[in-house]
Parts: structure tokens; sequence; C-alpha cells
């Protein structure tokens, strides 16, 4: 050991590793060679090169933090079932590739028996793309694997269909930083009060201008409190982001009173028909009630219902919102719109209604 | 680490189990539960997973009984290196003392999310020695995260990965772990070969990640088209978008065969009726007539008629600069700040590699600290960071020209020379071409 601790080993830098060592010998052979695909069931990808090759894709659902028994179980699946090659999608899905048709049937079964869903392809509700939580972040103000597995319980039926009237994109994050990401239905920490500052550890424990410099809306400033170099925060100018609780652990955030859960919806990645677009908020105040949610699952469950019923095929939850109107689509879910819906941050005015279109 | 092969240890016994009956209500239900799987890891796992998991769904059920975080972060790097490791050091370590320490390693995956089983087994066997025994595929940045190791493993988990041909991710302020589609491995819809682009930057810019020297992040994506599967407009300081340049390819006997599976109705609703830049219409003989100079390539109408549409082949991509969340100034979405670049030759991807070292170096000599790109383009303005780069304006970079009237113009002429001396360079490219 101290040998070692003498020699430490050099780092080996080899960057973003070749993927064509671990890639499906039909993918590597038509890289960049495709002509078209098609969706044989949900779950289920077809893919065919110009050369004639085919590739079948079997999507299924997993839990993203995974202990070894379940990923040793997905790679015996993939060598029972499937050809040893397996892939990851963006949203944590996991992908098997093989060449023959006849190997799609049995691998299916074999994923449906072992627990994983096949689904998230097409028209479906994928898997939410979420982030650490209490499992794992320093700042968070709820779990992200827990809450996840609640929803994608209640959702699990459009998963594995593709009934949608295109793909329901749904991400959840632990505090207003984000890290989920936009989604046509993203469910967010919202704080609801300022920090609570610890004054005794402030000094010691945070780099005080870098705190200061943090605030998007210039609410903090240096202060003696009791005596010792602090921090104050003008609570009327606070938006209560939390964005000095990582650099300044002693302002405190989360708090039974502060961390409430807010719903966003219409955020879209996809240039597909409409630019991309930035959720919009739909709901806020909902009670971090972990690990079942039920007031959000509740909430999801309307703005779900209310999409697949109404939209037109093709239509992505922003885009049938704005068919609709934002009027029919708080009528339709049932939600309250407040003043807190008028948006108030710089760019505000061009979110509002500057026409006489007014939908009734 | 003590003497011998830590999975040699003694196993957790069932007195030594902490209670979790707010974990076990995720048990239930359809959906895999990651619950199970870490009280697999405790009940099952080699001793030393046992011991750390049991702990960690202790703290875990304490979070949710008294909805709070105990993890608070700290220092911790690998030899050499600067970043890649997110130290997390349990505040109610008195309580769960196995799982005091459980630090990730975020490491980078390969490009395209593609392994083998038996490169997965690796995985699991390293993590099984040096860790808790739980892996991430993957965190929103795109890393592996190897989630739950004590200080004193950190090193020789990371020498065990790297020797089978692993690296660090990024962390902090520096360059990140960036993230590709599927692209040229397996989508027909891809322009560009995804894998060397995001290959060759990342690696070419690879002291940036591992040794944190910027403002604060710098984060690729690669979309081989403008689905955008990856998200980088809304999630990359420097997205890389497929596109093309010339028409769209049409099959007009598919066309024919896919109004006669779904109908005509169907087909003007769902491909005519919701192009964006009404390009599209449909001839009385059930073929497709394009405006191709009004197709914003957006992708739309290839989605739905996969085998009658595609890209032209005059590909390339689009590069936007400047996505980001929330922090500090609000949402930002990637700028189109170059509307074409060919990406084909060897000359191509240097050039796109330039382009992206410019951007960091720009980046790294502007930003203030803790400030994003898209936050000092809007600080600066977008004409101050073109003129930085020596990039000509072009209307595709905005949804319309400026409104504002408060503008000082008494070098318009001179601006508009530029912009003819760059149109009739432009045109005699092209007639040279020709």
């Amino acid at each position: 050991m101290n040998q070692q601790a003498e020699k430490p080993r050099m780092p080996d830098e080899v960057g973003v590793p070749d993927p064509f060592q671990y890639m499906h010998p039909v993918m590597k052979k038509n890289y960049g060679n495709w002509a078209w695909h098609d969706r044989p069931r949900a779950g289920v990808l077809r893919h065919v090169s110009k050369s004639g090759d085919e590739i079948f894709t079997v999507r299924a659902g997993t839990q993203r933090q995974m202990d070894l028994f379940t990923i040793r179980k997905l790679a015996e699946i993939g060598d029972r079932f499937a050809d040893g090659h397996i892939r990851f999608t963006t949203r944590s899905n996991i992908e098997f590739m093989v060449a023959d048709e006849a190997k799609v049937a049995p691998l299916v079964a074999a994923l449906q028996e072992a627990g994983f869903p096949v689904g998230g392809t097409g028209a479906s509700v994928s898997m939410i793309s979420h982030t650490q939580g209490w499992l794992h972040c320093d700042i968070p103000g709820t779990d992200a694997s827990g809450v996840v597995k609640g929803l994608m319980d209640m959702l699990h039926k459009e998963f594995v269909q593709e009934k949608m009237p295109n793909r329901l994109r749904i991400t959840t994050s632990c505090c207003q930083i984000n890290c989920g990401g936009q989604g046509d239905i993203a469910i967010n920490v919202q704080y609801t009060k300022p920090p609570k500052i610890n004054h005794d550890l402030v000094a010691n424990v945070c780099e005080r201008p870098a705190v200061v410099a943090r605030c998007p809306v210039a609410a903090i400033r240096p202060a003696m409190v009791d005596g010792k170099p602090s921090l104050e925060v003008d609570e009327k100018k606070c938006v209560c982001c939390g964005a000095c609780y990582p650099p300044c652990p002693p302002m405190q955030i989360n708090g039974e009173d502060s961390t409430k859960i807010a719903i966003w919806v219409g955020g879209k990645h996809s240039n597909a028909r409409s630019k991309p677009t930035f959720h919009k908020l739909a709901v806020a105040n909902l009670p971090n009630n972990a690990p079942h949610w039920p007031e959000v699952k509740e909430a999801v469950g309307k703005i779900v219902a209310a999409y697949k019923q109404d939209a037109k095929h093709w239509e992505r939850m922003g885009e049938w919102i704005e068919r609709i109107g934002w009027k029919r689509f708080f009528d339709m879910t049932g939600l309250a719109f407040t003043k807190h819906h008028l948006d108030t941050w710089t760019g505000a005015r061009k979110t509002m209604n500057m026409s006489a279109h007014v939908h009734f | 680490m003590k003497d011998g092969d830590p999975r040699d240890e003694k196993p957790v016994t069932g007195e030594g189990k902490h209670p979790t009956p707010h974990l076990d209500q995720l048990e239930d239900g359809p959906w895999p539960s990651f619950v199970t799987g870490l009280k697999r890891l405790r009940d099952e796992g080699a001793p030393n997973n046992q011991k750390m998991m049991n702990d960690l769904l202790g703290q875990l059920n304490h979070s949710y009984e008294n909805k709070l975080g105990y993890w608070k972060g700290g220092t911790l790097s690998v030899f050499g290196y600067g970043g890649g490791i997110i130290p997390r050091f349990s505040e109610v370590a008195d309580k769960f003392p196995e799982s005091k320490e459980f630090h990730t390693l975020r490491v980078m995956p390969p490009a395209g999310f593609h392994y083998s089983t038996d490169l997965l087994r690796q995985m699991c066997d390293i993590w099984e020695k040096y860790g808790s025994g739980l892996i991430a595929f993957h965190g929103q940045s795109g890393d592996i995260m190897f989630q739950g190791c004590t200080s004193e493993n950190v090193q020789p988990a990371f020498d065990e990965l790297n020797k089978i041909g692993f690296d660090l991710g990024g962390a902090g302020p520096a360059l990140r772990t960036a993230m590709s589609c599927v692209g040229h491995a397996r989508c027909e819809q891809s322009c560009f070969d995804e894998v060397r682009a995001h290959r060759t930057i990342i690696n070419t810019l690879l002291d940036e990640m591992h040794r944190p020297a910027l403002p604060y992040k710098f984060k690729f994506k690669f979309s081989g088209c403008a689905n955008d599967c990856v998200n980088a407009i809304h999630r990359a300081d420097f997205a890389v978008i497929g596109t093309w340049r010339d028409d769209i390819k049409i099959d007009q006997q598919k066309v024919k065969e896919h109004i006669a599976e779904k109908g005509r109705k169907y087909t003007i609703d769902t491909v005519v009726n919701m192009c964006p830049t009404r390009a599209i219409s449909l001839n009385d003989d059930d073929t497709l007539e394009i405006d191709n100079p009004s197709c914003v390539r957006c992708m739309h109408c290839i989605n739905v008629m996969t085998k009658a549409l595609s890209p032209g082949d005059d590909k390339g991509v689009s590069i936007m600069i400047g996505g980001k969340r929330a922090l500090k100034i609000g949402d930002l979405m990637g700028i189109m700040v170059v509307p074409f670049m060919k990406l084909e030759t060897d000359e191509d991807f240097e050039k796109l590699t330039e382009f992206g070292e410019q951007v960091v170096e720009f980046f790294a000599d502007n930003a203030l600290e803790h400030e994003r790109i898209g936050e000092t383009i809007d600080r600066i303005g977008l004409p101050a960071f073109l003129e930085a780069l020596d990039i000509p304006p072009d209307p595709n970079m905005v949804n319309h020209p400026r409104t504002s009237c408060f503008v000082r113009t008494d070098d318009f002429d001179d601006e508009a020379a530029k912009w003819f001396e760059r149109k009739a360079r432009e045109a005699g490219l092209q007639i040279s071409a020709e």
C-alpha cells in the first residue's frame, strides 16, 4: 500500500471511449448507411439499411440507479436472448439490438418476465428524466428515484403502449436548478420561503462576495449579525430560488414550509413542427409529500388525461395548448390560473397577449 | 484499504439492518424499483456492498422521514486530475457510519452509449470490489455514475476503470462530459458522424475537463438532426445539430403507399397542415410537392413518413451557442451562430474542432466567474461575440431583425458593404464549384 502511494499510477487520459468496439456488428457495418425505420409494436424498432440489412431494437424501462444484480440480469438477458450488445437512451431506457427478427418476441418476453417494462417508443410516456435527490445530491429539496418510481407506476400503461397524441416527456428536479431539464411536464421543487440563515456558520463556511454575486435579484448583502460577519437577505426582494444555498449551506432553503412542488407544462426539445420551447407554470405550492406525492400525481394525472383526450395526433403538449389556448387548458385540467402565472422576470412582456386574440 | 479483498468481510446480519418503512412503500408496482435493488445489495451483495448499502438505506429512509438531504460536498480527486469525482460526506455519519463517504465517480461512456454485455460485467466486477454496487446509466450530463465509494477506494476504483479504457468526466468549472445521439449507428435521419465529432472535440479539449480552469461549466452536445434527441439546444453551451442544404428526398411511390395505408385526410392533417412553414402540399395524384427553399429542416414530415421522406444529400451541421437552465439570468436556449457547416472531410472536422476551441477560449477569456457563455453573450450582445469570433451576421441568427431603434448606425454603409462583398464571394465560389 505504501509503495503504491509513493508511485502513483499515471492516468491514461483516453477521453471519450471509442464505441465501435462495443457496437452491434450490424450497426457498425451499416454506420451512416440507414434507409428507413418503423415500429412493429410498442417498444420495438426496426431499422433497415440501404444494404438491406435489418436491426431490431427492443427498448425497456429501467430504474436508472441500478444495483449490480439488475445490471448483471440485463447482461444475461443480452447474452441469452439478444446478441450481446446494448445501449442506453438519453432517458435511461435500455435497448437490446438483434439482427434476427425471430429473436424479438423471446427477448420481449424475457424482459417482461424479469420485470422490465418494454415500451417507451413513439407516442408513449417514456421514462422520467430525473436527478439524484436525497440519494446523492448535496442540496436536494426532495427525492428523485423514489418519486419517479411512484409516477412511473402510475404511468406504466402509457409506457408500454403508444396511445398518446405524441411522445410525452416528463422530468423531475429536486431544486430550482432543474437538472432534470425541460419537459412536456416538468415536476420541480419550487421554494416558497427565503433561506433561513445560521449566522454562526456563515463567516467560516461561505465565501461571502461569491454568495452575494450568486443572487439573481441582488437581495443578499454582507452584514454584521451579533458581532459576527454574516449575510442578510432582503426578504421583500427574495424570489426564494435557492441559488445561495449551494455556495452557502448555512443559508438553508429547504424546510417543510418552503420546499413545495410546482408543475410546468409545454417544454419541448425537438425542433419538429414548432421551435423548441421552455415549460410554463401550471400549478405551484403542492406539498412535498414523498414517497408517493399523491397531490402531484393527481395534478399530473389530470394534465395527462386532458392532453390524451383532446390533443391531435402529433401535437406535443405545448403545441396542443397553443392551439386550444391557456384558458381552455386551465378549464380542462381544473387547475387555477393565478397572478403567479403572470411572468415578472426579464422579457416577461413578451409572454403577454398583445393582440385581440381571445379564447372563450 | 484494509488488507485483503474487501468482498471477504463479514456480511450484515438480520438485527443490524435499519428499518426502512418509507422506502418499503416503493417496492410494489410495475416499474422496476431501485429500493428493491438497494435491498438486494444489502441482503445478497458482497459483504462490503452489504454494509454500505445497509447504512445508505438507513440514511435515505431518514431523509424521507425528515424531508431533508444529508450529504455535503468536499474536495477529492484522483492522481493527475482536478475533477470528475463528486465527493459526498454524510452529515448523519454517527447514525450511518458505513456510508459516511459515498462519493460518485463520473465516468465518460462510449459515444452514443453503446456497451457490450461483457463490458457491463467488467464494470460491475470493479464496482462490486471498490464501490457500493450501485451504478446509474446515466446522469443528466451523460456520465456513467459509479455511486458510493469511500475516499480510500476512489483511486483504485478509477485505476481499474481506467485500465479497461474508461476516463473520468467533468465536474465543477470545466469542460463537461458530452452526449451524442445514436445517430449514424442506427438512425437514417442522422446528418453527420456524431461519434467522430463528439470524440474529436472532447478528446482535443480534454485538458479543460480534467484540470478545471474555466469560469464555469461548458457543455457540448451532438444531435444528428433537428429532433435533437440529446436535448442540445436547451442543455448545451455548444449544440451541434445535423441538417442539410439541398432538397428533402421524396420517394413518391412510398408517399402513395403511406396515403393508401393511412388515408388522405390523415396525411393532410398530420403532414401537410403541420408543416411549420406551409412548404408542403399534396397533389391530386397523391404525391407530395415540397417548396424546399421554404423548408426549415424541422424533421416533422420525415418523422411521420419515415419510408417516403429523408434528409437531403448535402449534409452538415448547425451550431447553436449558449443553452442553459435558470441560474442566473433565466433559461436560455442556444442561439443559431453557425447556420451551416459542412462536416464530411478531415478538414471539415478540423474546422469544427478549431471552432470549438475558439469558443471555449473566448469563454475562458471573457466570461465572469460563474457565468455561462449564454449569459456572457447576453451581457456583451451577440454582435460583440460574433466580432470576437470573426463570424459574419446572418439572417438565420434571428427570428426577426431588431425592433428597438436605440442603436447607433453611422457605420451602416460599411457593414452593408461587407454583406455585399460576402454575397459576391459566395456567388463566385458557387460559380467556380459549378
